[in-house]
């Protein structure tokens, strides 16, 4: 087990160097420059572009500036903004609201979607599974952004119920509103996965032997059929909490959440590479150790998978 | 930069305009009288809302909205201007006189103080300005000083412009024009003469620094110290900014008010709490607040118009040789019918412009433009047609704050009249734009918006359509306009000289190198708790007059 | 999987039946027709009432894409401010936008766009992967391991922020006219989604890699071109097909994403993520700006999604 975990890690540094190096190279050579237009109208004087160039090392060539980026980063430094700011600062202070947002989503998603699954999962072909399909189906079709818009205007604007836009330090309950947005597509995969899974194992042989021993249902349910069909629901929600830091940024931008994800957009735009890659680099590190963490919890959850 | 040429005369004018403009638009009903509560002035903290400064806040180096509030609120300069009419009046001067045609000498007050304790003195305009001119320091508004004596010896151009090889040192780093007489007295002398001077250093540009700037600039980034009624307390990069009244501020326009905090957010979600009463202070209303008039059911009394030193333009890059025939200039601007889409885009809010400049300019008369900005279907696509103009016609601009749907409205109108396809051609970023017209390389219209930096027409002219001017971005020359500009700038009175601007006006009409459209006024709004809201014609809360009920 | 070439009824039916007691179970069924899991899925589908809505769906959709002129006669980018905002009436079912446009023409024209995007990006996505994803599964070894490797870094960055930062790219070159923009978004989809197109076909290819008739054809000395098309790929479509399907109405689904953003399909290819971004500031007062794209998008993604959902049970053994 424990060389398996090694050897993942070491895995995961190739393909750490090549995403951030294509993050690196993509975001730096947008065409353009990045220096127009932070002068007002006027044109910028040569030496503050001399200046800027420097800090940048925009002189190099992009591999040259790609080392020397990532070897500040390695000691903790992510560098500075164009208007001067600390780019670590700035994750820091946005980070957290992204992650409270972040797992909202998935405890919403993880709740409804596995009990409306072991629910249709367990009864079979009815009424009730009906209801779920068509609804997840729906939540599949509609783009996070019609839904997010929609609650937005109908229950921040029209009916008043909640604040349309989320505040500036993003508690807890603000965000369980966009957090249900941001997870309702993956809580329709979640109650469709569960449902096969269930629905899969219901015949199986350890099912009807631990029914044949007279076990009560909530026991068989909940300790043999819930951990056997956890698996690929799992691996689900794993790679979704990795994929929800990046792809939570339409529903940022409609709830006005200050997360990482409004940060990074304002940073493409602006051309702010420094802002871009460092968000990035962070977000595929979390991508990959939780799908390792996913990868291990498969070993705990079912004794025939053996890692060596 | 080119330096524009002023001539002697202006003297009378900058002196005794007064600008009989209301900057801060109707009278806001329901804020009459009453003054706000003494215990909450002091004690409560209001919100305002901004937007993240895009450079380290140091006076001579912000030119956008979102540093220029807080450079504002930190620094008073030799100058200001009266919040109501624009008109410009001593401040940290005591005195400002012109002693020779091309010198001012200037007195301070005595007793100022800088937020760390340390007195205003006349060397830290000097060090400041200095500062500021020297071309390696990189600071943006180093051109304001380029009528200064000898401001060719501390800045110096990079020979070839954005390219590789880096500039030349300058000879010296101090300008040779300004002279310390003593601890509050100093004087600047211009190479040419240059009067308007005086009435220009309530900008930015021209704030003294403090001796702690030079002694460790890290400091002063992290913590800048002014000599304004407020002083700078702490920030939250990408959030807010907060600041307090200086309690030893010693000029006219103290604040009653005690605490205040810039907020970072985009306008839709500002509209959102100021509605909600969680932001205190919004100086522009989105677009989606303007649609069918939302604002005025939902802020009844909260909510305001103001007038603001701004017009909107399109304009022709006149070096590109598609764009040469003035029939096809003039047919474009016949074809936009600007009332039809003040109404539908605007909802009314807007006027239709008439001139090269706007309303509420002192001594400025509609009409300059004439029939060339009258709506004319039938006589644009005459005019089209004899221009011979084949191919299709592009606008480009950003497509944020609002511009996409006028722009597409205003295309689909020439669409509709010429009969030729027209585009928009939107781009993410106005810095993407901005890039192509400084280095002269636009192949497109483009929207071009002007914010007048103090109420004179002159301001409106001679920087944009003047041979060389310093926003004259579109490489517009035209010898016989630039004479009677420089005679209206020297002209004996203010009538003959307004009369002269004007006919400068329909020069430019008749070359029509830039369209006029409409203005760009303010809706602005505030929370229920805030009396004696206006705005300043700079696009900001005036926080000197500004209480809390 | 089963094998195609396994024609079972036909041995039975050259036998005279007299000769043999065959049970019900095994009467000879249609001489000479071999029963595939293609034929057997289709048989299955046709049954299928939600296959047979979406398909419905889809044709509608997709004549409407090839002759939006049939549907409706006016012109989608035709400008007339006078009717701003007017409600729908007859002469305009669903009312006019913001530019006095006419809001069914330019739904009906959107059409055309939207499914392209969705169905060429589709393509784009299969090809890479499925190409990528066969030859590592067949190969194996240190070409399987490289490639997957590229996979996961590909895999890695995260869809909505490649996208915008590929499309800044391309913006910034300045494409213009619809087809150029089109391919643009065509093309960033693609290429941040063929990771996942490469791992389903990857797996499919290396399960189809052990059965036993690959090993006789190998045995037989087949050329692996001959194993790759002849036996690995029959066998390895049907579930890249399922995730076909599936993604296609994901892909439309992101490219109104993308245009709502501001950074998808703009002027002049109309596109319903660019109308309901449009309809943002107007919600409140012409909320028929909003209704009427967002729901010709609902339905359409709803449709691919159906039709993703009945092709993958009818193509699963194991739900038979």
């Amino acid at each position: 087990m424990r060389r398996y975990v090694l050897r993942r890690l070491l895995q995961l540094i190739p393909v750490f160097i090549g995403t951030t190096f294509l993050i690196y190279l993509m975001v730096w050579s947008i065409p353009g420059n990045p220096f127009a237009g932070m002068c007002g109208e006027r044109p910028c004087p040569d030496a503050f572009i001399a200046t800027m160039t420097d800090k940048y090392n925009l002189d190099d060539s992009i591999f040259v500036q790609y080392f020397k980026y990532m070897g500040a980063l390695l000691s903790g430094d992510f560098g500075e903004t164009f208007s001067g700011l600390d780019v670590g600062e700035l994750i820091a202070l946005r980070y957290p609201v992204s992650v409270r947002l972040a797992i909202v989503a998935v405890t919403i998603e993880a709740v409804i979607g596995i009990t409306a699954g072991i629910l249709t999962g367990l009864r079979g072909r009815g009424f009730l599974d009906n209801v779920v399909l068509v609804s997840t189906l729906f939540l599949i079709a509609i783009p996070t952004f019609v839904t997010g818009f929609v609650i937005q205007i109908l229950l921040g604007i029209q009916w008043e119920i909640m604040t349309p836009t989320v505040s500036s330090e993003g508690n807890w309950s603000e965000l369980i509103i966009p957090g249900f947005v941001l997870g309702s597509l993956s809580m329709a995969y979640v109650s469709r996965l569960t449902r096969t899974s269930i629905a899969e194992n219901k015949r199986s042989d350890f099912i009807r032997t631990a029914n044949a021993k007279g076990l009560p249902q909530r026991r068989v349910v909940l300790v043999h059929m819930l951990r056997n069909s956890a698996i690929p629901v799992l691996t689900f929600l794993g790679t979704d909490i990795g994929g929800l830091m990046g792809g939570a940024i339409v529903t940022e931008g409609i709830f006005g959440i200050n997360g990482i994800g409004a940060l990074v957009y304002d940073g493409i735009l602006s051309k702010e590479g420094v802002v871009v890659t460092g968000v990035v680099v962070l977000l595929v590190i979390v991508f990959l150790l939780v799908n390792l963490i996913v990868d291990l919890l498969y070993a705990v959850l079912d004794p025939r998978i053996r890692y060596d | 930069m080119r330096k524009p040429r002023w001539l002697a005369a202006v003297v009378p004018l900058s002196v005794a305009l007064v600008i009989t403009s209301c900057g801060g638009g109707e009278d806001d009903a329901g804020d009459e009288g009453g003054g706000g509560d003494p215990q909450k002035n002091e004690n409560t903290e209001i919100s305002i809302f901004g937007t993240e400064p895009e450079r380290p806040l140091v006076p001579g180096d912000t030119s956008e909205t979102g540093g220029g509030k807080v450079i504002d609120a930190l620094f008073t300069g030799l100058m200001d201007y009266d919040p109501v009419t624009g008109e410009p009046r001593l401040a940290n001067a005591e005195s400002f006189e012109l002693t020779a045609p091309d010198e001012y000498t200037v007195k301070l007050k005595e007793g100022w103080k800088f937020h760390d304790g340390t007195p205003v003195l006349a060397k830290n305009y000097v060090d400041a300005w200095n500062y500021t001119a020297y071309s390696p320091n990189g600071q943006q508004h180093a051109s304001f000083f380029a009528q200064v004596e000898g401001f060719d010896q501390v800045n110096l151009e990079d020979p070839d412009g954005d390219g590789p090889k880096t500039s030349p040192k300058p000879p010296t780093d101090k300008l040779s024009g300004l002279t310390v007489v003593d601890d509050h007295t100093f004087t600047i002398k211009f190479s040419q003469p240059h009067a308007v001077f005086k009435t220009k250093t309530g900008y930015s540009a021209y704030m003294p620094l403090p001796d702690a700037f030079f002694d460790n600039k890290e400091a002063f980034l992290d913590k800048p110290v002014g000599n304004g009624g407020w002083e700078f307390v702490a920030r939250v990069p990408g959030q807010e900014l907060q600041i307090k009244r200086y309690e030893d501020y010693q000029g006219d326009d103290k604040p009653k008010i005690a605490k205040v905090k810039f907020r970072f957010m985009d306008a839709d979600a500002g509209y959102v709490e100021v509605k909600g009463n969680q932001l205190d202070f919004l100086d522009t209303l989105p677009p989606s607040a303007i649609a069918g008039n939302v604002w005025q059911s939902d802020l009844p009394d909260r909510a305001d118009v103001a007038e603001v030193l701004a017009i909107q333009v399109i304009s022709f890059p006149m070096y590109d040789k598609k764009y040469q025939n003035p029939d096809f200039r003039h047919a474009i601007s016949m074809a936009i019918n600007r009332q039809e889409v003040v109404d539908t885009i605007f909802e009314g809010t807007r006027k239709p412009a008439t001139g090269y400049g706007i309303d509420k300019l002192p001594g400025w008369e509609p009409g300059a433009c004439g029939d060339y900005c009258e709506y004319n279907p039938d006589e644009a696509k005459k005019l089209f047609e004899e221009s011979g103009w084949t191919g299709p016609i592009e606008i480009t601009s950003n497509a944020d704050g609002g511009h996409k749907e006028w722009v597409e409205a205003v295309c689909g109108q020439i669409q509709n009249t010429l009969g030729a396809e027209c585009t928009f051609v939107p781009v993410q970023e106005f810095s993407e734009i901005r890039e192509a017209i400084n280095a002269r390389e636009m192949t497109q219209i483009y929207r071009a918006g002007w914010l007048a930096d103090y109420a004179l027409v002159e301001n409106f002219l001679n920087p944009i359509y003047r041979t060389g001017g310093s926003s004259n971005d579109n490489g517009y020359s035209n010898p016989e306009v630039d004479a009677k500009l420089a005679a209206a700038d020297s002209a004996p009175s203010e009538e003959e000289a307004f009369a002269l601007y004007h006919e400068a006006e329909e020069m430019i009409a008749e070359d029509m190198p830039a369209i006029p459209l409409w203005n760009n006024p303010s809706i602005y709004a505030w929370s229920e708790r805030l009396v004696n809201v206006r705005m300043t014609p700079k696009r900001e809360l005036d926080l000197s007059s500004v209480e809390i009920k | 999987m089963t094998d195609p070439t396994a024609a079972a009824t036909g041995v039975t039916a050259a036998q005279p039946s007299e000769s043999y007691v065959v049970g019900a179970e095994h009467a000879p069924g249609k001489p000479g027709k071999p029963r595939s899991l293609w034929s057997d899925a289709w048989r299955d589908l046709r049954r299928r009432p939600l296959f047979i809505i979406a398909g419905a769906v889809i044709t509608l959709l997709v004549v409407i894409a090839l002759f939006p002129g049939l549907f409706t006669s006016a012109d989608p980018n035709l400008k007339n401010l006078a009717l701003s905002r007017d409600a729908p009436s007859a002469d305009a079912w669903f009312g006019y936008d913001l530019q006095g446009r006419d809001i069914y023409a330019r739904v009906i024209y959107g059409t055309r766009w939207s499914l392209l995007v969705g169905v060429a990006a589709a393509l784009l996505t299969v090809l890479i992967g499925g190409v990528l994803g066969i030859v590592a599964g067949f190969n194996g070894g240190w070409l399987d391991g490289l490639l997957s490797r590229i996979g996961e870094v590909f895999f890695g960055l995260p869809f909505v922020l490649g996208a915008i930062v590929i499309l800044s790219m391309f913006r910034n070159a300045g494409v213009r006219g619809a087809l150029p923009i089109v391919g643009v978004v065509v093309v960033s989809l693609g290429v941040l989604s063929w990771p996942v197109a490469m791992r389903i076909m990857r797996s499919a290819a290396i399960a189809a890699k052990q059965q036993d008739y690959v090993k006789a054809a190998r045995a037989l000395g087949a050329r692996p071109s001959r194993i790759v098309f002849k036996h690995l790929l029959p066998n390895c479509l049907a579930p890249v097909l399922v995730y076909a399907t599936i993604a296609l109405g994901a892909f439309v689904g992101a490219e109104a994403t993308l245009s709502f953003l501001g950074i998808g399909l703009r002027d002049p290819a109309v596109s319903w993520g660019v109308m309901i971004s449009d309809s943002r500031n107007f919600v409140r007062v012409a909320p028929h700006m909003l209704l009427f794209p967002a729901g010709f998008l609902t339905a359409t993604v709803l449709a691919f999604v159906m039709l993703g959902d009945a092709v993958r049970e009818a193509l699963d053994p194991k739900l038979r």
